[in-house]
This record gives C-alpha cells, structure tokens and sequence, in this order.
C-alpha cells in the first residue's frame, strides 16, 4: 500500500548525515537514548505538485526536547500533520518503535501515545472550555444505559489542569471563543500534556502567548521532558528553543538545513540559521547604508556556510 | 478510546481549593446566562404567538385546540429533532420531507403487494429509511460536497421515484388502503391512536415528540456522542485532530433523520390507510425552519433539541391559529417567514450577548 523509495534500514542506525551540496549538516552523532519513539527517514510530503517537505530525518527519543526550526511556510506544520496523522507522507518512512507505520488519522496516532496541539486547529470555539478539554477523550460515568458525562469530575480536572498551568477562568462554562488567542492555546497545550503518554507535539505554541505565557509554556515542556515524555517542539523563536532543546533541527524550503545536538551548536549560530544566513548578511550591507542602524552585532556572510541559493529577490 | 493514560500533568501543584478568580470578569448575570441559552430567543416568541392568538381567536383558547396545535406540532416537531441534530453537527438534509413519504410507500406497498403482515412493510420501510440516511452520510464523508447538494440530489432521486414506482404498482398517484390487512390495527394503536386526558383527545404522537425531545437533549447534553456532534458542527476539522470520529458522527446523524422519516411515515400511513406519493415536497424547510427559529445556528455548532420543540410549537399555534381566527390560510406561509427572520435576528443577537467578553 505504501511505495516506499528506500529499503527499510537497521531500524537502531542513525541516518548518515545528508550531504546535500552546500548544506552544513553536523554529525548525527548525539548520545543515544536507547530506541527512538518517532523516527522519520528521509520522509517528504508533497500537496499535489507543491512539494512542502522532502528527505527530512528526525528522531524523538523518551526524555528529549527535539526543536524544529524555521521560516514561515518552511513546512514545519506540515512535518508534524504527518506525526500526528492528518496527512500521509508521500516519501521516505515514519517509524514508530521502530516500526514503519501510515497513520490514517489522528485517532491512531492518540492511541500510540502522540498528542499534538496544532496552529490552526486546537479548539472548537462555540464550546464551553471544559468541553474542550474533554474533547475526544471524555469522561464517562455508570453503566450503559445510563452511561453519561461525568461533568463534574470533567469541570473539576479540567479547573485543577488550567490552575497549574496559571490559567485562572472564573467560567469554565464560557465558550473557548471568548478567551484570548493565547489562553486558548495554554488551554490546548494543558489538555495535550494532561493526555500526551508518550511523545507531545507543540506546533508554535509560543508565537502568540506573551512573555509570561510564553514562560509558562517552557516550564511545561520542561516538566513534561523531565517526566520521561518525548516533546517536538516547534517554534521560530531560537531563543525559546535554546531554553529548552536537546536536539536543533532547522527546516528552509522544505528540507533539513541543520540537525544538530545541543552540544555542537550555540544559540548564536543557531540564530544565524533560523534568520536565513544569506539573507541576513545581504541585509546587513543595505542596513548599514543607513545612518542610526548598529549593524556591528549582525554576521557577515563567511561567518555563515548556509546555502546562498536562496539570496534572491535582493537588488 | 483507552482512558488507561495516566493524568501526565500530576507533578504539578495542587491548587489550593479557594484558588483565586481572575477577578476581572463580574460574575454573569442569571438574565445574561439565561440569554445564553440557545432556545431563550424562541421561547420569548413562543409566548408572545401563544398571547397574540388567544386574544384575537376565541376558540384558540379551549383545551381541543390546544390538543390540535400540539399535534400539528408533533408531526412536524418529531422531524425537526433529528433534522436540528444534524444542524449543529453542520449538515442539512433537503430530502427530509420527501423521505417521509417513502417511507410511508414502502410499508405500504410492500404489505399490499405482497400481501403481508404490514408489520412486514414497517421493517422494510425502516430499513429502506435507515439506509437513505446513510446514503445521504456515506456521500458526503465520501466527496466531501456540501450537504445542501447531495441531499438536493437526493430529494429529487426521492421525489421522482416515489411518483413513478407508485404508478408502477398501483396505477395511481395513491397507494392502495391497507386497513383490512393482518396487522393494521395493532400499528395503528402504536403509530396513529388517541389517548384522553381530561376529556380531550390528545394523538399518541404528542407523547413521542415530547419523550423524543426529552431522549435528544440526553443525547446532545450528557453524552459522548452529543460533545461530538457540537465538535463536528463547530469546527470539523479540529474534532477530527483531537480523534472525535467525524465520520460517523455524520453519518449517523443523517440515519437519525432516516429513522425520524420512519417514524413520521408511518404515523401518516396508519392514519390514512392510503399514501398520496407527491406529498412531503416543501416540509424539508419546515424542520429546517423549526430548528432556526428554535435557535439552531445555520453554520453548526450551536442549539439545542429544546429548541427545535418550541420552533414546531410556534408552527403548530401559527398554522391552527390561523384557521381559528377565520383568516385566510394562505396568510401562514407569510408568518412563518416573519417568524424567520426574527428568529434569525434574535439569534444573532443572543450569541453576541452570549460570547461578548
Ligand atoms: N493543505 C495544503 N495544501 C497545499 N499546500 C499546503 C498545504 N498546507 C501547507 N501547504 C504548503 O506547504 C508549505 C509548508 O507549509 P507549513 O508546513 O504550514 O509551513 P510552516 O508551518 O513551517 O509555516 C507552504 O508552502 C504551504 O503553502
Ligand atoms: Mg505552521
């Protein structure tokens, strides 16, 4: 059912490091932590004649921070729809325990322990918060017949879930439409910890929370870390990132640009990358023919060895 | 669908029961929370039809009137409950009206044909009713279309074939009467019998509608199935993310509308004895209407089984009153558009006020 494009490796090997011309890619060489729970080998994910994500490699493991970086429309959202089972990939392998699998929804990968917060889909907004939370998930009480909502216990978990984060809402009745852009995802991301076994996706979870929140957010990825649980965690933040990642992979146009351990690389480099390095070298030359812009801070273009193909568009 | 997973989040602190409100929002209002209620609206507009005719319809005020409304209501309001589900799950069904009517024609051609037991006919037509309904169901999970074009599809698929297997088989517009087979009377006691209260006759099918109503707000309010029918309504693809089976939810709502169709058609059938095979066209936007007025928004995701009752109360007194204060029966069709459109505004104005932070 599925063509795969490459034979099924040694499931334990790392893939070798992609040595794409021009693309500075580090050794994979990262302490193991035993078997990965989500594997991704070569994997690409086309939408019709748009190829949004090709040849990607990354690893998940128990008790590790796995960050994927990248630009607007880098296809980190789409990377992660295939983990979390809302599309199909289109090429390569997706490995769970070392197993190739198709997820054909999101229900199966719920069941194999991955709980995802998406962007754009994490609540119905018409529906009260509690219900919400529950949702897909809910808690039942007596047997069938009579078999109903246990909504006092439901208000009172989800109440008890939503202080620990530091969401404080005196109406759990109200519907989630009424809150704020980022107390909807505190309330998304409280609800996937709160029933996340195994791996916990976060699709930009930080991009509209505040300072605080946003706080609040790295301390439960951390915590959720600490307990054993394998976290993706997607931003284009570098520095939310550094907080808390154990393993950097940086996406550009649809391909791995960088995979590295926290140990080979340093925040500054890392936002080099993120920033589109080329890019941002060019901008520094126009940025520094005007006057009142300190440009001393900014790399200049050999400080970096991303790929120049992307230089254009720049007069 | 295991909830085997421990809670994950149990390292964090325990909130201190008397945890602290945001303190920013007052407390709601008991009139702002009641306005919150997605029937309020209709309620009100019920109350004020009820007023309007017992003032200027003298006989509108007895009991028999009264237990002609309620029946009026009751056949139309046993369809709109179903059709008000799959409203807030985000679907319509233009062939609603028209399912009524096959069904009514499959029991009654198949006991008559056959001659059969027509408890016979009323399985089959249950089937048959159960299977358009996933039909319906199947189609859209399957294409993806809107709703409003397959069961335009269907409608007419239905319309057309209720009217030409009728000539078919009886050589008329009209089924043959069933009233002298096996089996009728004991049907008709179940579908079509009258009971008295204090004097009154009130039809059975009263009593379905309201135990109907009662058995819908179970559904939608106290169980799994209902949380997932707002879900699918309300934002189908972020049901699907978070493993709400949207697909079956779908289609069985649109079998709920099928079995709904059933029961209706049966009702008519042994009230009758004979089926006229060109009716049914036009009640589709009834239901539909009743579910609106009973504040059902159009887009999903929002109303309520209560709601769909009072919208076919306000038909049931709109069209009996009408014909109790000696006016022109044709004036209905222009009420009922009137109590549309308010029932649309009021909704609008309901949710504002509801979702207002
Ligand atoms: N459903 C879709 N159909 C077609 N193209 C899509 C779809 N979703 C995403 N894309 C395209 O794939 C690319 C990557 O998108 P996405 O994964 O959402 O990026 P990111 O989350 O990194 O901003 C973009 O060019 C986007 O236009
Ligand atoms: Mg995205």
């Amino acid at each position: 059912m599925t063509d795969r494009t490459t034979s099924p490796d040694d499931a334990g090997r790392e893939p070798e490091a992609q040595a794409e011309a021009g693309t500075e890619a580090r050794s994979d060489a990262e302490p193991e932590a035993g078997q990965p729970i989500v594997q991704l080998r070569g994997a690409g994910k086309a939408y019709g004649n748009v190829r949004a994500l090709h040849g990607v490699d990354l690893s998940v493991h128990p008790g590790q921070v796995t960050c994927v970086l990248g630009d607007n429309g880098a296809g980190k959202s789409t990377l992660i729809k295939i983990i979390s089972g809302l599309h199909q990939h289109t090429e390569g392998e997706f490995l769970i325990d070392g197993e190739a699998v198709q997820l054909s929804t999101p229900r199966e990968a719920l069941d194999k322990g991955i709980a995802t917060v998406y962007q754009d889909l994490a609540t119905v907004p018409l529906m009260p918060v509690w219900r919400n939370f529950f949702l897909g998930s809910e808690m039942t009480k007596s047997p069938w017949p009579v078999r109903r909502l246990d909504i006092a216990a439901m208000k009172q978990t989800a109440d008890t879930e939503l202080r620990a984060m530091g969401i404080v809402l005196d109406d759990l009745d109200q519907p989630i439409g009424t809150l704020s852009g980022g107390q909807r995802q505190s309330v998304a991301i409280a609800r996937a910890v709160y029933f996340g076994a195994r791996v916990l996706i976060l699709d930009e979870p930080t991009a509209a929370l505040g300072v605080k929140q946003s706080g609040v957010v790295l301390k439960y990825i951390a915590a959720a870390r600490d307990r054993g649980l394998g976290v993706i965690f997607i931003t284009h933040n570098p520095h939310h990132a550094y907080m808390v990642g154990d393993h950097f992979s940086v996406l550009r146009l649809g391909t791995m640009e960088l995979s590295a351990s926290r140990a080979d690389v340093t925040l500054e480099e890392l936002t080099n990358h993120m920033a589109g390095g080329a890019e941002l070298a060019a901008l520094k030359h126009e940025l520094a023919q005007v006057r009142g812009v300190d440009v001393a801070g900014l790399p200049e273009e050999h400080d970096l060895q991303a790929p120049l193909a992307a230089s254009k568009g720049k007069s | 669908m295991t909830q085997a997973t421990a809670p994950a989040a149990s390292s964090s602190p325990p909130a201190s029961p008397a945890a602290p409100k945001d303190g920013r929002t007052s407390e709601r209002s008991l009139a702002r929370r009641l306005a919150a209620r997605p029937e309020i609206g209709a309620l009100i507009a019920a109350i004020a039809v009820y007023i309007f005719f017992f003032v200027v319809a003298s006989p509108f005020r007895e009991a028999s009137s009264l237990a002609n409304v309620l029946y009026e209501a009751s056949v139309m309001g046993i369809m709109a409950l179903p059709v008000a589900l799959l409203m807030i799950g985000g679907e319509f069904d233009l062939s609603a009206g028209v399912a009524v009517t096959t069904a009514a024609l499959t029991a009654s051609m198949w006991s008559f044909q056959l001659s059969m037991n027509v408890w016979t006919g009323v399985i089959v037509a249950l089937v048959v009713s159960l299977a358009i309904g996933a039909f319906n169901g199947y189609m859209l999970v399957r294409t993806g279309l809107p709703s409003f074009l397959i069961t335009l599809g269907s409608f007419l698929i239905l319309q057309g074939a209720n009217l030409a297997i009728t000539k078919l088989f009886t050589g008329n517009v009209a089924t043959d009467s069933i009233s002298d087979m096996d089996g009728f009377d004991q049907a008709k006691s179940i579908f079509a019998s009258e009971i008295g209260i204090g004097g009154v006759d009130v039809k059975i099918t009263v009593f379905y509608w309201l135990i109907l109503a009662a058995a819908a707000t179970w559904l939608l309010l106290r169980t799994k199935f209902g949380n997932w029918i707002f879900a699918t309504g309300g934002s189908q693809e972020s049901a699907r993310a978070v493993g709400v089976p949207v697909t079956f939810t779908k289609i069985a709502l649109f079998m709920g509308v099928g079995a709904g169709a059933w029961f209706v058609g049966m009702h008519i059938l042994f009230s009758f004895n004979t089926v006229q095979s060109g009716e049914g066209v036009g009640n589709e936007f009834l239901y539909i209407i009743a579910a609106v007025i009973g504040g059902c928004l159009l887009t999903g995701g929002y109303g309520s089984a209560i709601g769909a009752v009072i919208g076919a109360f306000i038909f049931g007194m709109v069209s009996q009153g009408i014909v109790y204060a000696n006016w022109n029966p044709d004036w209905f069709k222009a009420f009922l558009g009137v109590m549309l459109l308010l029932a649309a505004l009021v909704n609008l104005w309901v949710r504002r006020q509801a979702t207002r932070r």
